[in-house]
């Protein structure tokens, strides 16, 4: 085999070109450029995450609404028939379902991102691509599972008599506003579990609170008095987003919770990427 | 062509022992925290451990040239590696490269069990830095040079493990960097396989490309490489044509005073030394060998994983890695036992005067199960001495590498009929 390597060719691959000086600390010059030219290793990442997801499961990616599904039935039992909590004329398996979505994207996406680094310590440390793609990446299994549940609740929607309204076009930009929260959160736990794998055990006990903490199983609209505790939580924000545009305008957005929560993605983002890129040099000889 | 296609200069790499293997949780941390705290009130300073893998190296490699590296466990070749593919930073120094840049420090980096052939090779592909269009088109060559065809469609959790290296390989054959970068990966698969590998690379030199290589395979790096750089604790020891260093580096290896050669923390290409590894070896009467006695030589073995028909082998070589001879317990005694998984062994030969003349040879041991399957092999793992004995006739003491074997002879009288 003798294709040779013209210089357009060159360029055009996603490896190092041609004048690349390696010194400490210098990855940084480099780095937004080549995170542009790896963006097909993003989707083969990506790809790979989605397909091997349900692999060798008989049920397969049902999983991915079983597990909301029956979540929901819990809340609905817990919340509506034993605190007898109000749903301000909507059915509550529909308030339910809007609120664990928005849990579950988030979620999935910050369990995802936090353990993406370890999960793939082996081309860690073997070969060289922006390590952003790595937490990029996974966030892609969790649309996939998120896309399910979507299409599970326009079926639950419209049996209950609920047709979509324009509400619904305002939805990606709750679910952008919830994988970044997830991302900017799962920035920091990815790069510390590098170092400190007790984040391993912190992640999933702090997701599992959460799901009390948050208004997952109940409307926040219909507690004015908690309503600036509730704002504190930035998950208040992008759930009552979800439930806003899902329910067609049937649940109160709050504007306070909803700046909150943008303040804090950023915050978070911005922070974690500062400290995900200020540690990235030191993965291969730690992980 | 002899422009410049990398260049090191002044690279040391600094790890800091301590800290890394102690601390790794939290709780050790904060505890190690309050210790120094504790020290330092009390007027003491808590001493780092430092390591220097790389200390001050640089050397320069023109443009389609091939360059091996050698040196000893330690010595720094796979941090320098490393550092050259960017996966982790210099402490110091500087290097700049003049081309696109492919590195394969290990064979089927990223592969995923689950995966099928086909879809492996598009996801590799993308790891090592090939574009998919790139993929697409050469995806027929690399199915092809890799004999997996009839698998191509089915996970690779399901290959033997040398159809799996073999579809690993091609895909990394198949990379058309400017420099390629390479640690300890090209002896894998059977004989007729390496003999492809080996091929690749020369193809790289004859394109006008430039490979960096590791291998503890002096061989190897004799017959490929035009220069060589030899690495000893992290320093530049030598640098040179390829035959003298690799000369220089074998006299300068220590023979084992013991004759004990500790083998199981090489480094070996996978699979082997998955299910069987060769963990040491010894001579039980005296490291050096002497014509015309007995010289007998127990290698160690652990079996990781069931093995049937398991045989093991030593050969002698030459410094550029030809093989002179080679003893087997399967030709030799016809036994291949059954080994269970987890088991501990031994194996003695007893080489009956080595038919060498006295020089230095390269010791190779490996280890088999069946007829053709690799289980372990080290290539060059060890030197060994042949001493004239006190039967060696004073002509034949130096002949270089040659054989001596006995024949019958007649002597007649009278000319041609």
């Amino acid at each position: 085999m003798d294709v040779s390597v013209s210089p357009a060719q060159a360029s055009s691959a996603p490896a190092a070109a041609t004048g690349l000086v390696i010194e400490a600390g210098r990855a940084e010059r480099h780095y937004w450029r080549d995170l542009w030219r790896y963006r097909e290793l993003l989707g083969f990442l990506a790809w790979r995450d989605v397909k091997v997801r349900y692999k060798q499961a008989v049920l397969g990616v049902a999983w991915a609404f079983i597990q909301p599904a029956l979540t929901t039935a819990i809340f609905v039992f817990v919340f509506r028939h034993l605190a007898k909590l109000p749903d301000g004329g909507v059915p509550y398996p529909l308030i339910v379902l809007s609120g664990v979505m928005a849990w579950q994207l988030f979620a999935s996406s910050l369990s995802g991102t936090s353990g993406s680094l370890v999960g793939n310590s082996s081309l860690i440390s073997k070969v060289y691509f922006p390590r952003l793609l790595v937490p990029l990446s996974s966030l892609a299994v969790s649309l996939v599972d998120f896309s399910v549940v979507l299409a599970f609740f326009l079926g639950l929607s419209l049996w209950f008599g609920h047709w979509p309204s324009w509400h619904w076009l305002a939805l990606p930009l709750f679910m952008a506003m919830a994988l970044g929260a997830a991302f900017g959160l799962g920035l920091w736990f990815t790069a510390l579990t590098v170092k400190y794998r007790d984040f391993r055990f912190l992640v999933p006990f702090l997701l599992q609170i959460g799901i009390f903490v948050s208004p997952v199983g109940y409307r926040a609209d219909f507690f004015p008095q908690w309503r600036h505790l509730f704002a504190l939580n930035p998950m208040t924000g992008i759930i009552d987003g979800f439930r806003w545009s899902l329910l067609g305008g049937q649940h109160a957005l709050s504007p306070v919770a909803l700046l909150v929560s943008l303040a804090l993605i950023a915050i978070t983002i911005t922070g974690g990427l500062w400290f995900f890129r200020r540690t990235e040099r030191k993965f291969a000889d730690v992980i | 062509m002899s422009a410049t296609a990398l260049e090191v200069s002044g690279v040391s790499k600094r790890y800091e022992i301590g800290h890394l293997a102690k601390a790794d949780t939290l709780v050790e941390t904060l505890a190690g925290g309050l210790g120094a705290l504790r020290r330092r009130l009390r007027g003491r300073r808590l001493q780092r451990e430092e390591f220097w893998a790389l200390r001050d190296v640089g050397f320069s490699v023109e443009t389609g040239e091939i360059v091996g590296i050698v040196g000893r466990n330690g010595a720094g070749k796979s941090t320098l590696l490393k550092i050259l593919s960017r996966i982790t930073e210099p402490t110091t120094g500087r290097i700049s490269l003049h081309g696109r840049v492919a590195s394969l420090l290990e064979v089927g980096t990223g592969f995923h069990p689950e995966l099928s052939g086909r879809e492996n090779i598009f996801l590799n592909g993308a790891i090592l830095g090939m574009s998919r269009a790139e993929i697409r088109r050469k995806f027929d060559e690399i199915v092809a040079f890799s004999e997996v065809e009839r698998f191509i469609d089915t996970p690779v959790k399901r290959y033997s493990s040398g159809m799996y290296v073999r579809l690993a390989f091609s895909v990394a054959a198949h990379l058309d960097p400017e420099i390629l970068i390479v640690d300890e990966v090209l002896a894998v698969g059977d004989a007729s396989f390496q003999r492809k590998c080996l091929g690749k690379v020369r193809d790289v030199s004859r394109g006008g490309r430039t490979a960096l290589l590791v291998s503890h395979n002096l061989g190897v790096i004799s017959s490929l490489c035009n220069r060589c750089v030899w690495l000893d604790q992290g320093r530049l020891n030598a640098v040179g044509g390829a035959g003298e260093i690799v000369r220089r580096y074998l006299a300068f290896t220590e023979f084992p005073q013991d004759g004990r050669l500790e083998l199981a923390a090489i480094e070996r290409p996978a699979p082997h030394a998955e299910r069987l590894r060769i963990t040491a070896a010894e001579w039980l009467d005296s490291p050096a060998l002497v014509q015309g006695r007995d010289s007998r030589l127990r290698i160690h073995f652990e079996a990781r994983q069931e093995v049937s028909e398991a045989s093991l082998a030593v050969g002698f070589s030459r410094p550029d890695g030809t093989r002179l001879l080679t003893y087997e317990t399967d030709y030799t005694n016809r036994q291949t036992p059954r080994l269970r998984a987890g088991q501990r062994g031994w194996v003695e030969f007893t080489l009956p005067s080595v038919p060498l003349s006295a020089d230095t040879y390269l010791l190779d041991l490996g280890a088999k199960s069946g007829l053709f399957h690799d289980l372990d092999y080290l290539p060059g793992c060890a030197q060994v001495e042949i001493r004239p004995g006190p039967d060696t006739h004073p002509r034949i003491v130096k002949q270089g590498w040659s054989v001596r074997l006995d024949a019958a002879v007649r002597w007649g009288e009278g000319g041609a009929a």
